[in-house]
């Protein structure tokens, strides 16, 4: 099957700053997929060369196997872009900033696909509201409306809940989980590690306009983070000699200890040598692994 | 090409939307020029035999709103969707450069025609014109607009900032405007002007256009046609071009 988004060989230099410095990407029809960085990673140029928005120095980039550059046409056709920021055009409605993009698209009468939109983004009540009077968030839900008046197949998403409040976040992420159970191909670039974490399939870490990690979020978890049991015991308890060295100290703590887990099966392990030394525990907690951690990890390693 | 209709559509909407602005006003603002000049210059200025001097003014001002709001429009509407970043809405989709180029000046052209009309309508009241070679009056008309709504897109592509886009239009397009013979004859200036004259094009413009009402121009109003012609060509060619690498829009 042709690959949703296809990137070999991109660079791109602004000045004296790579922003890309050779990223080769291959994303699957129907994936959710993560691109995670810090500020300045090269994640929104990545994005901007995929629309057209710029041009790569050298590589290729195709949508839906439609080369970018030389069958702009097709490749733009099939692509859905929510930007970053939150931009608008104060001069129309919502109901005629979507009608307007759906001409652009060549789409002459979209008004039955656009009242869906509107519903799905519970934005019917604002259809005729000057985008100007909108609030944050609803400029936002705009943005992610435009970006699907031409039902694209493959929808990338720069940062779409930044600013954005928790009720409305949990509405945006149930519609694009919706868009993906269709069959839509999602990309998505987010901040927000637990979302990443919760609903990207696979990830790609960018650090200095290169990708330094990309696997599936379970198998990075596995690899850069691991359970880890927490506990706190009662005070003057003497940790026996062998769990001593395991032991690592939570900082910011009144004395709590954390032990890495190489499987579940330890805990029972440790519990029982606390047993055994007649060690009391008054709290405990067992710490799943999370992207963050992974993250942190990853763009120290490289 | 509905792409392109979109464009067009929404480029001649958004001015529309603010009529009072940009085209009430204008239109108020050469009235206000006819006024005063032709109220303090009448008994003074004759200069074609028959035609009175608010007559020989109107056409030249009915030009220079054409060809100024043609400017403002494709100018002002690209420096504000590039300042305001939804420019990203027309760059996503897959509209041609050509057909972009055809959207903003053909808009401009409308503005600058519908602005031109109203001055023509509110001068009905005090002028009589002639009205001798109706065809070359919309021959100029379309043909200023869209060199000034091509200028405009270049000018709207370069500018960063509100006040290069002033500056540009302040500093070039008005003197090109005010000396392009809107207010006289240039046969009135010394020769050393009446030559300086001639590197501007603005001024075949306004001749070429006031020949279509008189019959009578300053120079043949086929080698105004020839020059504004090529005008346009280069223009079009370097906006197209501009447009095609992508400059400043796709950087």
């Amino acid at each position: 099957m042709t690959s949703a988004i296809r990137i070999e060989g991109v660079t791109k230099r602004y000045g004296q700053v790579q922003a890309l410095a050779g990223v080769d990407l291959d994303i699957a029809q129907g994936e959710f997929f993560g691109l995670l960085g810090p500020n300045g990673a090269g994640k929104t140029t990545l994005i901007s060369a995929l629309a057209g928005l710029t041009r790569a120095d050298s590589g290729r980039l195709a949508v839906m196997g439609h080369d970018v550059v030389t069958g702009y046409r097709a490749a733009r056709r099939l692509l859905g872009v929510v930007p970053q920021e939150l931009v608008f055009d104060p001069f129309f409605t919502v109901r005629e900033t979507l009608r307007i993009q759906s001409g652009y698209y060549g789409i002459r009468d979209n008004a039955s696909w656009i009242d869906e939109i509107l519903d799905a983004l519970d934005l019917t009540a604002k259809a005729d509201t000057n985008m100007r009077q909108l609030s944050g968030g609803m400029k936002r839900r705009v943005l992610v409306a435009q970006a699907l008046v031409h039902r694209p197949p493959v929808i990338v998403l720069d940062e779409p809940t930044a600013g954005v409040d928790v009720e409305l976040r949990q509405g945006l992420w149930s519609f694009i989980r919706r868009l993906n159970r269709d069959g839509h191909t999602i990309v998505l670039t987010t901040h927000y590690l637990e979302e990443a974490e919760k609903l990207c399939g696979r990830i790609a870490m960018l650090k200095q306009g290169r990708i330094v990690t990309l696997d599936t979020t379970a198998d990075l978890l596995r690899r850069f983070s691991a359970h880890t049991l927490r506990l706190r015991l009662t005070p003057g308890a003497q940790l026996p000699t062998a769990l001593r060295t395991r032991a690592v100290a939570v900082p910011e703590t009144a004395g709590d200890l954390s032990f890495t887990l190489e499987s579940c099966d330890e805990v029972a392990v440790i519990l029982q040598a606390l047993r055994e030394a007649g060690c009391h525990i008054d709290d405990i907690e067992i710490v799943k692994p999370d992207l963050e951690d992974v993250f942190v990890r990853v763009m120290h390693l490289v | 090409m509905s792409g392109f209709v979109t464009l067009f559509q929404k480029e001649v909407l958004r001015f529309w939307k603010v009529g009072f602005q940009t085209v009430a006003a204008p239109v108020l603002t050469v009235l206000l020029y006819l006024l005063v000049f032709a109220h303090v210059l009448q008994a003074h200025i004759k200069v074609y035999e028959n035609v009175s001097y608010a007559a020989f003014l109107v056409p030249g001002l009915i030009m220079m709103a054409v060809l100024q709001n043609a400017f403002s429009n494709s100018s002002s509407s690209l420096i504000q969707s590039k300042v305001t970043g939804n420019i990203i809405f027309m760059l996503l989709p897959p509209i041609s450069y050509r057909q972009f180029f055809l959207a903003y000046v053909l808009a401009a052209v409308v503005r600058g025609v519908v602005v031109g009309l109203g001055v023509l309508l509110m001068t009905l009241w005090f002028v009589d014109l002639p009205y001798r070679e109706p065809l070359w009056i919309l021959l100029f008309a379309l043909l200023g607009g869209a060199i000034m709504g091509s200028l405009g897109v270049i000018a709207g592509i370069w500018a960063d900032k509100f006040d290069q886009l002033a500056a540009f239009q302040n500093f070039i397009i008005v003197p090109l405007t005010f000396l392009s013979g809107v207010f006289y004859s240039i046969h009135s200036l010394p020769p050393f002007w009446q030559r300086v004259s001639h590197f501007n094009p603005i001024f075949y413009m306004i001749d070429g256009f006031r020949y279509g009402f008189f019959g009578v121009s300053d120079v043949a109003p086929l080698l105004s046609l020839s020059i504004i012609g090529a005008c346009f060509i280069v223009l079009s060619v370097l906006t197209l071009w501009l447009l095609k690498t992508g400059y400043k829009l796709r950087a």
